[in-house]
């Protein structure tokens, strides 16, 4: 939850983006804090990239307002925001050497010239790349035009840093080392990094907070250990990390928790909110579901065990309901396997399912929300 | 609010300056052809409509001649030239030796230089091997410069090509000649077309090089006019110009089309894969 | 032996015969023009076969040497005006809607591709003192009497600017399509006001473009003879009719010759100077 003395830095209030009749961002509000590491996280098309066009000035927002540091930036344009972008293909300028493409904001700035050589020298040895400053990008790798790109957006000292999936073309290994470097830069400097990926471990590992986006709708907005262990939506726990959906009705509502009934059997979680007769779904994360030969109190769902799969620090096991759904299920590898084949048991700690509104629950429950929160902005 | 970024979108300018040049590239063109409709024997002001030089050009016999050796010409150099460019790019696909780097640079060199060297490299070559100018310098020297061409175009479309479609042919049965025949030629059937097009155009478009191949019996239309123009010029030249205007403008559509089909057959094949 | 020889016959029967005419009348035609230009002319308009660099040094006659200025001015000249006019034209293209584009393109090659003799005689019809244009302005009282446009040295650039444009345009657009958006983007976010994103980045983006779209129209116009006839009325001699006399009136072949081999030299020249950016642009 929002502390209250942190300083907002962007805000987006209500912002709608179209494109012709075709409408890619919806009503989207977003607090971005000073000095917070955020991502704008989902699939390709569901408007991350556009909300953060729409931060650097690239697009015009079709409705509603953009603030930055409490000013509507509305008719500001991307030179004149004090924003930044590294872009996804880094965009630098393929007939200036690095110096030169580092330089190229202050010189715009009309800085001094010793004054510009010691702060690219500054930046250079930031992202490691002293000695190079003559190289033409074409004669660089991807992870030296990375930091290149990082280098020439940092060097104007923006207030936010945008990023639009800047690790998006380098191999695993070299991304995970600029993960860390990224991570690292932005603590150390205290910027506000609005960070575009369609990689989920990116964003957790990376993240002070995540924005899930899908279909230009802001799905949900937290910590990385609440976006993954409380997923607001069935979007997001399908979205992040691999999960085990069921479709549910709650059968029974007891003192915080909720008896449900699931096509292949009956269950319980620890809930509230939800009211009897309801459909829901719940979403149990493969580590958190567990076999047992033996039934389990509270818990009737039977299956059979399909598959092992054996994928380095883990075990997979893969089990059939009685309904044919298949449900994959992680163990640690000194956990003794149960034989194939054999009829099993399932359950998992009350706490750790997660159970969820279906999206005609979810349109009533925002209604409602709405009302309250409208009313009670009054005061 | 909205209102202002449309304004903001709209600048006259980008609509203006185009249509500024289009005018520039297009009133000659339309002045030929208004005042091949006009009543007066004078180009200058249009007294009235007619078609009456669409007929009286027929006529004029010096005028009909020069328009069917263009025809001619342009006729027989991209027949010629598309059978043989074909043939060469298809062999060159198949060909992996130092030859084909020759041929594929010796290809550039009419390309390259200037059109008035090569219109009298050809007058000097034609006169010392005692070859006067005719009909068939003009389309020898129209076949060489649309030679290249057709290669490149024919080439370009073959650039695409799984080699083991034809070995597929070899390997069923089918010989030399029948893959050609059978599966290469309908292949790169879209490529000759267009290299033919472009033969075609370039032969109509031609000044230079026809100016010095040409002899005083085969004189082209166009070569026809440039004698004409100092002396005066009657309608029923502007008529037979706005029949080669409106002529190359259908080959100018047709190519396009045929260039659009490929395009789309290209993306329906790798919509397939 | 044979074997082989069957093996590789039908790929010689394909490239052989544009192999042997590519030879007799490219090659060896041209051999003869270098030729020529080291022999001498004789009395009959014909060539004597005595070697002597003769002719280079009637190259350097005032009389020539004002003709070579003068052709390279006019078409300096041309190459700037069609830059001028085009750059600005081929950007608005580039920067059209993708549906509109392809029509702006095809309507820049369709005047290209009809005949220019035909298009040079619409701007004599246009321009001549009892022509289109002196009427027009005579009718509307503009001026009283005609003005002389036509056979003056500006007829003679309208009618060059005219021809080669398109060859200034295409090339021109396709370098300015070829720029990344999102540089521009990036040079924007990085403080650049317009004008200073087209200075540091459009334009020297653009510079093989430019140097194409100049050499593409640079060298043909040396050749164009027809239009100094058409617009000129011959009144000034440029290389291209210099060339052309040598071979059909003057008959002095080898000064001809010796022409076409400094047209040559000055395309070579502009070749390498063009493949030089060309490969500067590949390493970017």
């Amino acid at each position: 939850m929002a502390k209250m003395q942190d300083k907002v830095m962007i805000r987006l209030r209500d912002v709608d983006k179209c494109y012709g009749t075709n409408k890619v961002v919806k009503s989207l509000n977003l607090d971005i804090r000073e000095g917070e590491f955020l991502t704008l996280l989902g699939p390709s098309g569901c408007g991350k990239t556009t909300t953060l066009r729409m931060i650097a000035g690239f697009e015009e927002v079709t409705e509603g307002q953009i603030f930055l540091e409490g000013e509507n930036v509305e008719d500001k344009k991307p030179n004149q925001r004090d924003v930044n972008t590294v872009f996804q293909n880094y965009a630098l300028f393929p007939h200036m050497n690095v110096e030169d493409n580092i330089a190229f904001g202050l010189v715009e700035k009309k800085v001094k010239k010793p004054e510009i050589k010691r702060r690219v020298g500054e930046m250079l040895k930031m992202v490691q790349l002293e000695g190079m400053e003559k190289r033409l990008p074409a004669q660089m790798s991807g992870g030296q035009k990375q930091r290149v790109a990082i280098a020439r957006a940092l060097i104007n000292r923006p207030k936010v840093l945008l990023l639009d999936e800047p690790l998006g073309a380098l191999d695993l290994k070299l991304r995970k080392q600029m993960q860390f470097e990224l991570k690292h830069l932005q603590k150390k400097l205290g910027i506000t990094f609005i960070y575009v990926t369609h990689d989920q471990e990116e964003a957790l590992t990376m993240s002070d907070r995540i924005a899930v986006m899908n279909q230009g709708i802001l799905e949900q907005i937290g910590a990385p250990e609440e976006i993954y262990n409380r997923p607001a939506t069935k979007f997001v726990a399908d979205f992040i990390g691999e999960t085990n959906i069921f479709e549910a009705y709650v059968e029974e509502v007891m003192d915080g928790r909720i008896g449900i009934s699931l096509e292949a059997g009956t269950a319980a979680v620890k809930a509230a909110g939800f009211h009897k007769e309801e459909m829901v779904y719940i979403c149990v994360r493969p580590e958190n579901l567990k076999i047992s030969a033996e039934p389990v109190i509270d818990f009737n769902i039977r299956g059979k065990v399909k598959e092992h799969v054996f994928i380095g620090s883990v075990n997979k096991t893969i089990v059939e309901l009685v309904n044919g759904q298949e449900l994959k299920i992680t163990t640690q590898p000194d956990v003794e396997l149960l034989s194939m084949g054999s009829e099993v048991n399932l359950f998992w700690n009350e706490g750790k399912g997660i159970l969820l509104h279906t999206k005609e629950e979810q349109i009533y429950n925002l209604i409602e929300n709405t009302v309250k929160i409208e009313g009670g902005g009054d005061d | 609010m909205k209102l202002k970024r449309k304004l903001k979108e709209y600048k006259p300018i980008s609509v203006l300056y185009p249509c500024l040049v289009y005018l520039f590239l297009y009133v000659p063109i339309l002045v030929v052809i208004v005042f091949s409709f006009n009543t007066s024997r004078m180009n200058i002001v249009f007294e009235g409509f007619t078609v009456e030089w669409y007929f009286k050009m027929f006529e004029n016999r010096q005028l009909m001649d020069a328009f069917r050796n263009t025809l001619l010409v342009a006729f027989f150099s991209t027949v010629i030239s598309v059978i043989m460019g074909t043939l060469c790019a298809v062999g060159l696909y198949k060909l992996e030796s130092k030859i084909k780097n020759i041929i594929s640079s010796s290809l550039y060199i009419p390309i390259v230089i200037p059109e008035i060297v090569f219109g009298i490299a050809l007058l000097v070559f034609f006169s010392s091997v005692h070859l006067p100018t005719s009909m068939l310098t003009l389309i020898i020297s129209h076949i060489t410069f649309s030679l290249p061409f057709v290669v490149i175009t024919v080439r370009s479309r073959i650039a695409g090509f799984d080699p083991s479609i034809l070995e597929a042919a070899r390997d069923l049965g089918a010989g030399e000649f029948r893959t050609f025949m059978r599966v290469t030629l309908p292949m790169i059937m879209p490529g000759v077309i267009s290299g033919g097009m472009l033969a075609l155009t370039l032969s109509l478009d031609d000044v230079v090089i026809s100016f010095f191949m040409a002899g005083t019996e085969s004189t082209t239309l166009p070569l026809k006019i440039l004698g004409m123009v100092r002396k005066g010029v009657s309608p029923d030249v502007n008529a037979l110009s706005t029949l080669m205007i409106l002529g190359t403008i259908a080959i100018m559509l047709f190519s396009q089309m045929i260039q659009g089909k490929i395009e789309k057959s290209r993306e329906a094949h790798s919509g397939v894969e | 032996m044979i074997k082989k020889l069957g093996k590789k016959l039908p790929t010689i029967v394909m490239i052989g015969p544009t192999f042997f005419w590519l030879i007799l009348f490219v090659l060896i035609p041209l051999c003869y023009v270098i030729g020529i230009s080291f022999l001498t002319k004789n009395a009959y308009g014909g060539v004597d076969g005595i070697l002597s660099l003769q002719s280079y040094k009637d190259l350097f006659q005032s009389e020539y040497l004002k003709i070579f200025t003068g052709s390279l001015w006019l078409s300096l000249q041309t190459t700037i005006l069609c830059l001028i006019i085009g750059y600005p034209f081929a950007y608005l293209i580039a920067k059209a809607p993708a549906n509109r584009k392809k029509y702006m393109v095809l309507m820049i090659m369709l005047p290209f591709w009809i005949n220019s003799i035909i298009r040079i005689y619409g701007w004599n019809t246009l321009l001549r003192t009892e022509g289109v244009i002196n009427h027009l302005l005579i009718a509307l009282g503009i001026i009283s009497k005609p003005l002389e446009m036509l056979y003056t040295d500006g007829a003679v650039l309208l009618g060059m600017v005219y021809d080669l444009l398109p060859f200034t345009i295409l090339p021109l657009y396709t370098s300015i399509e070829k720029i990344d958006t999102s540089l521009l983007e990036a040079a924007r976010d990085l403080g650049a006001t317009k004008r200073s994103t087209f200075m540091k980045i459009i334009l020297p983006l653009t510079m093989p473009g430019i140097f194409a779209g100049s050499i593409q129209t640079f060298i043909p116009s040396l050749g164009l003879f027809y239009i100094s006839e058409m617009m000129g009325g011959g009144k000034t001699m440029y290389i291209g009719n210099l060339i052309k006399n040598q071979f059909l009136s003057a008959r002095n072949w080898p000064l001809g010759a010796a022409l076409s081999i400094i047209l040559i030299i000055i395309t070579l020249i502009l070749m390498k100077l063009y493949t030089r950016v060309g490969s500067l642009e590949d390493m970017a």
